[in-house]
């Protein structure tokens, strides 16, 4: 930071104006906003991996170029205005009821792709009976589980997904095992039930495990057409508000306290590859 | 070896300052601004003419407001090309 300092006004003003090369060109670029992710400030907290989540979903459906075959449901929480940043068809459903509105989505149009977005106070409490029944019964349907131990949208309350000891408004002491619970590790749970094709967990928080999240999201839309069973995505995430944190700190924080609980990796895999 | 020469674009009035492309950026190029955009924010801007084009800030921007330019400059001619490295391999060879 210091040497950052160094830099001086004239310099700094300079960059500021710093006229664009001949590498600004259409045909050099390497990376740009996807199309299905529509061009508006979103709602979400600066550092939110909500935002990195969405512009994945947009970049796959772009690649797949399955703009109009896509249905998402949305659920109730911080991504509850999920159907404005996104270019597609989506459903708004009732408090951890995405599963079951997917799901009947699903039987009406079995050809399009149906994927629910959830957070973990969604579908790890108050939508864990749907959750694990419509895993039970194999819908092939995409689950993509956001999960940030705690509930970001009401004010940072203690969520099941709350780590042992880890503080929230509701829990202020820390999380305390023996009269709240341990915490809810619902992807190994439901990763058990015969009706899963593909459970896995990632995380957005740095550039290579945004790059390992693409190519699971990817995999999940991809296996819907095999009529398998369900997919279940996990997407370990921060919460730097309620985490009472910087955005950097919340990711080095749940590097160090929430991967140790939650590890990263395929949980099910089809056993022939998805073939 | 290739020089490979890449800049970026942020856009201004999309940032939120959360300084998470900072971080990922290995070549340090990125700064937090002395000003602030319409939405209150210390947006982030290129401080340094060193980048490589690796994607690594418009990975990791929740706001998906960074695109990448990359350009990599031969000195030789391409001779040959390798693609579908992961499937059935394919070469083909410029006589």
């Amino acid at each position: 930071m210091n040497e950052r300092a160094l830099i001086d006004d004239e310099h700094y003003e300079h960059t500021l104006r710093a006229e664009h090369t001949e590498i600004i060109d259409r045909e050099n670029i390497v990376y740009e906003k996807p199309g299905t992710l529509i061009d508006i400030d979103m709602h979400y907290c600066p550092g939110c991996g909500h935002g990195v989540v969405h512009r994945l979903i947009a970049e796959v459906i772009d690649e797949m170029e399955i703009q109009s075959e896509v249905i998402g449901v949305a659920p109730v929480g911080c991504s509850v205005l999920a159907y404005n940043y996104l270019n597609i068809d989506m459903s708004e459903a009732a408090h951890g009821r995405a599963s079951a509105a997917a799901t009947g989505i699903k039987r009406v149009m079995p050809e399009k792709y149906v994927f629910s977005y959830q957070g973990d106070g969604d579908l790890a409490a108050i939508g864990t009976g749907e959750t694990i029944h419509t895993c039970n019964r194999g819908e092939n349907i995409l689950f993509l589980f956001i999960n940030n131990g705690i509930y970001g949208m009401t004010g940072g309350q203690m969520a099941p997904t709350t780590l042992e000891g880890m503080k929230s408004t509701t829990s202020p002491f820390g999380r305390d095992v023996a009269t709240m619970g341990a915490p809810l590790k619902i992807t190994e749970l439901i990763a058990q039930l015969p009706g899963t094709y593909y459970v896995t967990r990632q995380s957005v928080h740095t550039a290579n495990n945004v790059r390992k999240a693409k190519k699971a999201i990817r995999k999940g839309f991809e296996y819907q057409k095999l009529n398998k069973g369900t997919c279940f995505i996990e997407i370990v995430s921060n919460c730097p508000s309620n985490w009472k944190m910087t955005p950097i700190e919340s990711n080095h924080w749940l590097n160090d306290n929430m991967l140790p609980f939650y590890p990263l990796g395929d949980i099910k895999v089809p056993k022939n590859g998805g073939k | 070896m290739a020089k490979v020469k890449g800049d970026i674009i942020i856009d201004i009035e999309k940032c939120k300052g959360c300084e998470l492309c900072i971080e990922a950026c290995p070549q340090d190029s990125l700064e937090r601004s002395r000003q602030v955009n319409n939405k209150g924010y210390l947006y982030i801007v290129k401080v340094l003419d060193n980048c490589t084009g690796c994607t690594n800030c418009a990975l990791v921007c929740p706001e998906g407001g960074i695109t990448v330019y990359r350009k990599t400059e031969t000195g030789k001619k391409q001779i040959a090309k390798i693609d579908n490295v992961t499937q059935d391999m394919n070469i083909e060879v410029n006589e």
